[in-house]
């Protein structure tokens, strides 16, 4: 019999702990598939954020360090310094990066360090119970911003592939999202060539992966989907927002 | 050599090869000594955009294996706190050097040892220790600093030198020494799982069993540094009345006052702790039998004298000198033991 679609390589055999609907599930898939494809499991190095997918080291099938809130592209830089042939990658989510870890994700993007992060933003702390995130919406009510948030009060969402764009050392940035087929062939592309600009060494690289949380925005994952697509995608557009092809 | 360049140039001799620091004085030349020397050695120097950042590029870097180091004073070493706990329970060795100034606050950049409770009680979040070794002058910075990295690595732990900013800037002779070389067991980093299964580096326990079996495993750790580890220095305390107790520079200060004591008749002794945790009790313990009276002099406004207490249990009176912002001098030692002799009447 013909094998036509199996568990990649890169992921372990354990079960996955997320909620039902969540989208990390789809994103650690697409990760793993792109290791395979590039052969670089057994050269790459993973470091885990705090939140939701703090235990994705016992996901990926390479080897995997666990880092203290925010700071895993500080940890995964030094790494890729003492050992410049490994591929190393950040997974974290909203209040990991774009909060706690702003200082170090801007950072390593300023100076252009040769690793690659993939970013989920869900627009809430998911693991600590659906707290208002740096990436949560106006007017989106969580559990402390139980009015909805304002721009007078909490002030706006913060646009992190935008950010990180504009600087010298970024050069593969790009924002996707996993609520439709169509869009998961397209994260997975970009997933890739994140990662491949990190092999050629032309410098930092990030995709921004819109995803739900339909536990903390209290909605069924089919719903979630369609929320994502009428409210986040007008705020964060998708496409490729940086492309540097040389070093 | 200045004691910080003796103690960036015994890392290199040991075999460190990975700095990440962000500066403030007084450790600032460790740092510029570390850019200029390690790119020719093929080792990494990273400025790090903050104290955070910096311990964290040391929890990456010594997760690879490699001897990494980060050096830094009072305040930074505060905010390093939360990534020194996550390499203690990881169990990763490497370096951190306090050069330290007066706090608290931004404090002052006089030297002081007024670190002492945050380096010897761990000082982040959660039940750890750190080894922590006090040199008392340029020589002792390096070979400290040799020591430390095999003290880390036969741990697994992070270790702690603890030098007052006047260590970090005295210009003194040195010797150089080859360490010889040891090997050990790193098959726990993660380097790319090549040929085996992926290593996983860690610090969260959900399970209540593990996570009690994780601090036994630390503390049972600690207990054997105790047994193996606790350091000392004496001088003169045989037939001692009085005993002075400082550590670092202040020691050798304090020594001098020993010696002009003893030319006025007054039987005084010193006791320097060289490890400031483990802390050596049993050099206490052993003095309470004879010793009339113990007097710490810190400069801070009594730190190290709880630990004293701790050791005599009781037995003999601990007093406290300390000065902050000022260094005490010998002279003012001295006149302290004739003073406290006279209340005495030793």
């Amino acid at each position: 019999m013909k094998t036509v679609f199996k568990k990649p390589e890169s992921l372990t055999d354990a079960k996955f702990h997320y909620c039902p609907g969540c989208t990390h599930g789809i994103v650690h898939r697409l990760m793993a598939e792109c290791m395979d494809e590039l052969n670089i499991r057994e050269s790459t190095i993973g470091i885990c954020p705090v939140g939701c997918s703090v235990l994705a080291y016992d996901y990926f099938n390479c080897d995997m360090l666990e880092a203290a809130h925010g700071r895993a592209p500080a940890i995964a830089a030094a790494i890729k310094r003492l050992m410049p042939d490994r591929t190393l990658f950040t997974y974290q989510g909203d209040g990991d990066l774009a909060s706690i870890g702003m200082g170090e994700i801007v950072h390593a993007s300023v100076r252009g360090e040769k690793i690659t992060v993939i970013f989920i933003n869900n627009t809430v702390y998911g693991m600590t119970g659906g707290q208002m995130a740096p990436t949560t919406l106006l007017g989106q009510v969580t559990t402390t911003s139980p009015y909805g948030r304002s721009k007078d009060n909490e002030g706006y969402p913060a646009k992190m592939a935008e950010l990180l764009a504009q600087n010298e050392g970024s050069a593969y940035i790009c924002r996707t999202a996993v609520n439709n087929p169509s869009n998961v062939i397209k994260t997975k592309k970009a997933i890739k060539k994140a990662l491949q600009t990190q092999i050629k060494g032309v410098g930092f690289s990030m995709v921004e992966v819109l995803s739900t949380c339909p536990t903390n925005w209290g909605l069924s994952p089919l719903d979630s989907m369609k929320w994502l697509e009428d409210n986040m995608i007008p705020y964060y557009p998708l496409g490729e927002l940086k492309v540097k092809e040389d070093k | 050599m200045k004691g910080n360049e003796a103690l960036a140039e015994g890392a290199i001799i040991a075999g460190c090869r990975g700095f990440f620091g962000y500066p403030i004085t007084p450790s600032s030349e460790i740092a510029e000594y570390m850019a200029r020397k390690l790119p020719g050695l093929g080792g990494v120097f990273f400025q790090a955009e903050s104290e955070l950042a910096a311990i964290n590029m040391v929890y990456g870097g010594s997760s690879t294996g490699k001897r990494v180091m980060t050096a830094s004073s009072g305040p930074g070493i505060s905010l390093k706190q939360e990534g020194i706990s996550f390499i203690a329970e990881a169990e990763l060795p490497c370096l951190i050097v306090n050069v330290s100034r007066g706090g608290p606050g931004l404090g002052g950049i006089q030297p002081s040892q007024a670190d002492y409770f945050q380096a010897t009680r761990g000082g982040g979040h959660g039940d750890y220790r750190l080894i922590v070794l006090a040199p008392s002058g340029a020589q002792e910075m390096m070979d400290y600093t040799i020591e430390a990295f095999d003290l880390a690595d036969r741990y697994r732990t992070p270790v702690m030198i603890m030098a007052e900013g006047t260590l970090g800037n005295i210009m003194e002779p040195i010797i150089v020494r080859k360490p010889e070389e040891k090997s050990y067991d790193k098959s726990w980093a993660i380097t790319g799982c090549k040929g085996r299964k992926p290593n996983i580096i860690n610090t969260l326990h959900l399970s209540s069993e593990v996570l009690e079996e994780r601090n036994r495993h630390l503390a049972a750790k600690y207990k054997l540094i105790e047994q193996n580890e606790k350091r000392a220095e004496t001088f003169l305390t045989e037939d001692a009345d009085i005993i002075v107790v400082a550590f670092g520079l202040m020691a050798r200060i304090v020594k001098k006052s020993v010696m002009e004591a003893r030319k006025k008749g007054i039987k005084a002794g010193l006791i320097r702790p060289i490890t400031l945790w483990p802390f050596p009790d049993e050099h206490f313990k052993k003095a309470a039998e004879t010793v009339r009276l113990i007097l710490s002099v810190e400069i801070n406004m009594g730190q190290m004298i709880e630990d004293i207490r701790l050791s005599v249990n009781g037995k003999v009176p601990v007093e406290f000198y300390g000065r902050i912002g000022f260094t005490p001098n010998p002279e003012e030692i001295t006149k302290q033991l004739l003073l406290l002799a006279e209340r005495e009447g030793f």
